[in-house]
């Protein structure tokens, strides 16, 4: 920041009609003859369209003719147009920073339609206000970073190994990083896959060997990663590969840990034998099918309930794939799945869906409030439809149990500092928009670490997570924006008020010295620190107190 | 690539409106199901992007070969242009990504249900637009009849007047009698407050679409909500099969719309659709937990209509020479979700099956991905 407190202060404002916009409801003559009478405005222009090519030459033009040193534009909203009129004003050489917008429409013209003298008059507020802010305006720049071109995935399951696979197809060095001995994740555990029909391991054979030929990936199996810190672009990841620990330079983390499905202890009579999980049963099948002939599946055990609120999402599937085996198998076997809704979305699983009806799976709605109850070699099931309890033979007894958060997901979280959901799941950076990012830059996210995920979900997640660390990848550099916060260091007390605000882990308090810092790379200026520092030592660049109050005080000046 | 022309110059046109508020000619908007109208130089909804307006040469007086040029002298920026033409462009790409979207199912081919037959029966899609703050009602739950009675109850204040300059009694007397029984409908049933939301209308139906369209549980739940909570009297009825609540938080909102919002999940299908003579629709359904047929009498029924492939979509499968499923969805393979057919092109969203928000967000950065790759490589990548 250049201190240029004794430079004269010249202002430049420019007057938006917004086509009828702004000048149909408004005195525009009335606002350019109000702006000529405010202190240290030298200059004021009326536009048609300050945003048309020829006002943005205007801005330009009058810059170096007028000898401006700060420009005010009053028209619609920074939103979408700050931009704009910051590039304006950057390419006449003025400090983008030097530039401060009124909302004379969205904030006044179109909420005055019909009180034109009241609106006129209070756009004149709004115009006093940013020429007042304008005065109090500091240059403030943007810091260059340069980018590690590294990417580090953690989780070698399917999800995070297609991720692995597009960055380095893409060309990026990836280190993946696996904590069992072999990458595959929960795709080891399976049997066939339904609707590829295939064996799980054939594809899970075919994506290592992909994987190890491309040498731009280097696997850690029997790995963690113990440490992260930095930010976007330069983050330091302690990796520990058996007993070494190496720390890799990256500038991009993706979180593919996966889930685990749940163990149902207590439930039904689960015991690992004649009640079993479908990781049980695929174990099974793998070996060929089990002895059973009456295979009675419970979906919903452990999900959907008071503990665990959530539907699981790919269990029912796993059931229908499996009652289809068992039916192809020895179509005499007789298959019962116990349902509360059938979560066969969609076109793949539809089909299967009716596949295993015409198989002669059959299907019986069970009401929550009363649990079917397995017995020494038969199931009791109140059943819905009929309105009575009905006894159906069972020698295996399959329970559909929900995939839950990893253990070690809380670690992780609070290692990367990404936030996890009231379930355990990472929480992406918007719900419907973001389902990849994190709030915090550089943290993507995919597979089941966000929520359960099929096949065909989690490789699109890992690819999409990748699409979406290459935007950082791909750059030469990144640059913080200037509207960052900044604490006094004489006056900052170490309260820590401003570490709790700040939703994107960018204030740290520096014990040695018993105050807060800020990380201007991971500030976003969204000014929660500086609205919270009770000494005022936390400042917002570009929206500093003298700023705010000089536009406080015109906004109620006479 | 073929650009059609919207006779206004994206470049200049500011969007300021101007040319709308003067234009003399009123088109039924097609964006809101004709729920309303707009001028024949239009944007769809005031967010849209480019935010450039559009002329519709089938309405505008200037194509019609009538007297006009409102818009062309009102505009200040000079955007309008009646001369623009089609525009041909060659790209010369590495790859291509197909996501052409999905279109509504033709509830209409439902005769059962009297979509297009009935005022009172919409499509989910409609409801949005009347539960909009931008919409044709404001976010208004003003029932289709209503709106239909109100333009009728103008038309009527109109032909009265004359009736009445002419003296002509007879007609006087029967446009008062229908302006009276009107406004009498209007005023007893102008919002709709109960209402019915029928579930795979056009899905998981052997003869339309076999498939679930995965997201109409969901939408329904929500829009059953909104109006709770726009018409806090408002009482909702989902006839659903199975409520498909997969998603992340979807089980949290079901549970919550039920113990929060006060929405009752009725599990059975409709079989029918009929009316009483106040444009009531009565549904006539299974309740498969009491195992009785029964009907309930409802202000307004709201179909979650398919997820149809767009027609479109089969003459660029057989330019680009990708292959489709049986639905006319792209083909793609679950273990290669945005892979087609042919190597370099790719597809995400709707295109190849129905997705929710997130998955098609989520399958959008995917696809783009995959596109990376055989961009950055030059190709080697298809290899994958």
């Amino acid at each position: 920041m250049t201190g240029n407190q004794k430079e004269e202060i010249r202002i430049g404002v420019f007057i938006c009609d917004c086509g009828s916009n702004i000048a149909g409801y408004l005195t525009m003559q009335e606002l350019v003859d109000y702006a000529r009478t405010l202190p240290n405005v030298v200059f004021v222009q009326e536009n048609l369209y300050t945003c048309s090519e020829s006002g943005i030459n205007e801005i330009k033009q009058a810059i170096p003719t007028h000898n401006l040193n700060r420009v005010v534009v009053a028209s619609c909203t920074p939103r979408t147009h700050e931009p704009l009129f910051q590039s304006a004003c950057e390419e006449a050489a003025l400090n983008p920073y030097l530039f401060e917008m009124a909302n004379i429409r969205d904030q006044c013209s179109w909420v005055h339609m019909r009180e034109r003298e009241k609106g006129t008059e209070r756009a004149k507020h709004q115009i006093a206000m940013a020429v007042a802010k304008a005065a109090r305006l500091r240059e403030l720049s943007r810091i260059e970073l340069g980018i590690s071109h590294r990417a580090v995935v953690i989780g070698g399951g399917i999800s995070g190994m297609s991720a692995a696979m597009a960055l380095g197809n893409m060309g990026y060095e990836v280190d993946l990083v696996e904590k069992q001995e072999k990458l595959g994740g929960l795709l080891n555990s399976l049997n066939i896959v339904l609707p590829a029909n295939e064996p799980s391991s054939r594809l899970l054979h075919d994506l290592a060997a992909r994987i190890s030929a491309n040498d731009k990936i280097i696997v850690h199996t029997s790995s963690e990663v113990t440490k992260a810190e930095g930010y976007v672009g330069n983050y330091v990841v302690t990796i520990r590969e058996k007993s070494a620990e190496n720390r890799v330079k990256a500038g991009v983390i993706i979180v593919a840990i996966g889930a685990r499905a749940l163990k149902p202890e207590g439930l039904f009579g689960y015991n690992g034998k004649s009640v079993i999980t479908h990781l049980e049963l695929e174990a099974l099948l793998k070996q060929g099918a089990p002895a059973a002939k009456n295979v009675v599946i419970v979906q919903c055990v452990g999900s959907r309930c008071a503990e665990r609120t959530y539907c699981s999402r790919i269990c029912c599937m796993t059931a229908v794939k499996n009652s289809i085996l068992l039916k192809e198998a020895d179509s005499r076997n007789k298959v019962t799945i116990l349902y509360r809704d059938m979560m066969m979305y969609g076109v793949e699983n539809e089909d299967m869906f009716r596949k295993s009806k015409e198989l002669g799976v059959r299907y019986v709605a069970y009401d929550p409030a009363k649990l079917p109850q397995v017995g020494e070699d038969f199931v009791k099931v109140y059943h819905q439809r009929m309105g009575k309890e009905i006894s159906i033979p069972a020698e295996l007894v399959v329970l559909s149990t929900p995939l839950v958060a990893q253990e070690d997901a809380a670690n992780v979280s609070s290692m990367l500092k990404v936030p996890l959901n009231e379930n355990g799941f990472f929480l992406e950076g918007h719900v419907k928009l973001k389902p990849l990012d994190f709030a915090t830059d550089g943290v993507y996210l995919c597979g089941s670490a966000r929520f359960p995920a099929t096949i065909r979900e989690a490789v699109s997640q890992g690819l999409g997570a990748a699409s979406r660390a290459a935007i950082v990848l791909s750059k030469e550099a990144l640059f913080t924006s200037g509207i960052v916060a900044d604490i006094n260091t004489e006056t900052c007390c170490g309260c820590l008020g401003c570490v709790d605000v700040c939703p994107y882990g960018a204030i740290r308090f520096v014990e040695e010295k018993e105050i807060c810092q800020v990380n201007k790379v991971l500030c976003k200026g969204c000014g929660g620190c500086a609205a919270t520092c009770p000494s005022e030592s936390a400042k917002l660049d570009g929206f500093s107190s003298e700023q705010i109050y000089a536009q406080i005080e015109q906004a109620f000046a006479s | 690539m073929r650009q059609k022309p919207r006779y206004v110059e994206a470049s200049r046109c500011t969007a300021c409106g101007a040319c709308a508020e003067k234009c003399p000619t009123k088109v039924p908007n097609e964006f809101n199901f004709g729920l309303d109208e707009h001028k024949a130089i239009y944007k769809d909804y005031a967010q849209g992007i480019p935010s450039v307006y559009t002329i519709d040469p089938t309405h505008c007086r200037i194509f019609q070969g009538k007297k006009c040029g409102v818009c062309a002298k009102t505009c200040q920026a000079k955007a309008i242009d009646y001369e623009q033409k089609e525009k041909f462009v060659d790209l010369n790409v590495a790859a291509v990504i197909i996501s052409t979207g999905y279109e509504l199912f033709d509830a209409t081919r439902i005769s059962e249900y009297g979509y297009g037959r009935l005022p009172n029966v919409i499509s989910a899609l409609e409801m949005e637009r009347l539960l909009s703050a931008g919409g044709p009602t404001k976010g208004h739950l003003t029932r289709p009849s209503t709106i239909r009675a109100e333009a009728r109850v103008r038309e009527l204040a109109k032909r009265i007047k004359k009736a009445e300059t002419d003296q002509d009694m007879e007609n006087l007397g029967r446009f008062q009698a229908e302006l009276k029984w009107l406004e009498a409908q209007i005023h007893k049933h102008h919002t709709a407050t109960k209402l019915g939301f029928i579930q795979c209308v056009g899905s998981r139906d052997f003869r339309f679409h076999k498939y679930c369209s995965s997201f109409c549980c969901m939408h329904s739940i929500k829009e059953a909500i909104i109006a709770k909570e726009h018409e806090p009297q408002t009482e909702s009825y989902i006839f659903y099969m199975d409520l498909r609540t997969v998603g992340k938080g979807f089980e949290e909102y079901k549970v919550r719309g039920e113990k929060v919002s006060g929405l009752k999940y009725v599990r059975g299908r409709v079989a029918e659709i009929l009316e009483d003579d106040e444009h009531n629709p009565i549904v006539y359904y299974e309740d498969t937990e009491e195992r009785r047929v029964k009907s309930m009498t409802l202000d307004m029924v709201i179909l979650a209509t398919a997820c149809s492939a767009p027609k479109g979509v089969n003459p660029l499968a057989e330019m680009l020479g990708v292959e489709l499923d049986e639905n006319n969805f792209i083909k793609t393979h679950p273990n290669r979700p945005l892979d087609t057919s042919v190597p370099g092109i790719f597809s995400c969203g709707c295109a190849q099956g129905p997705l929710d928000i997130p998955e098609s967000v989520a399958q959008a950065s995917s696809a783009a991905a995959r596109a990376a790759e055989v961009v950055m490589t030059g190709g080697l990548a298809l290899a994958m």
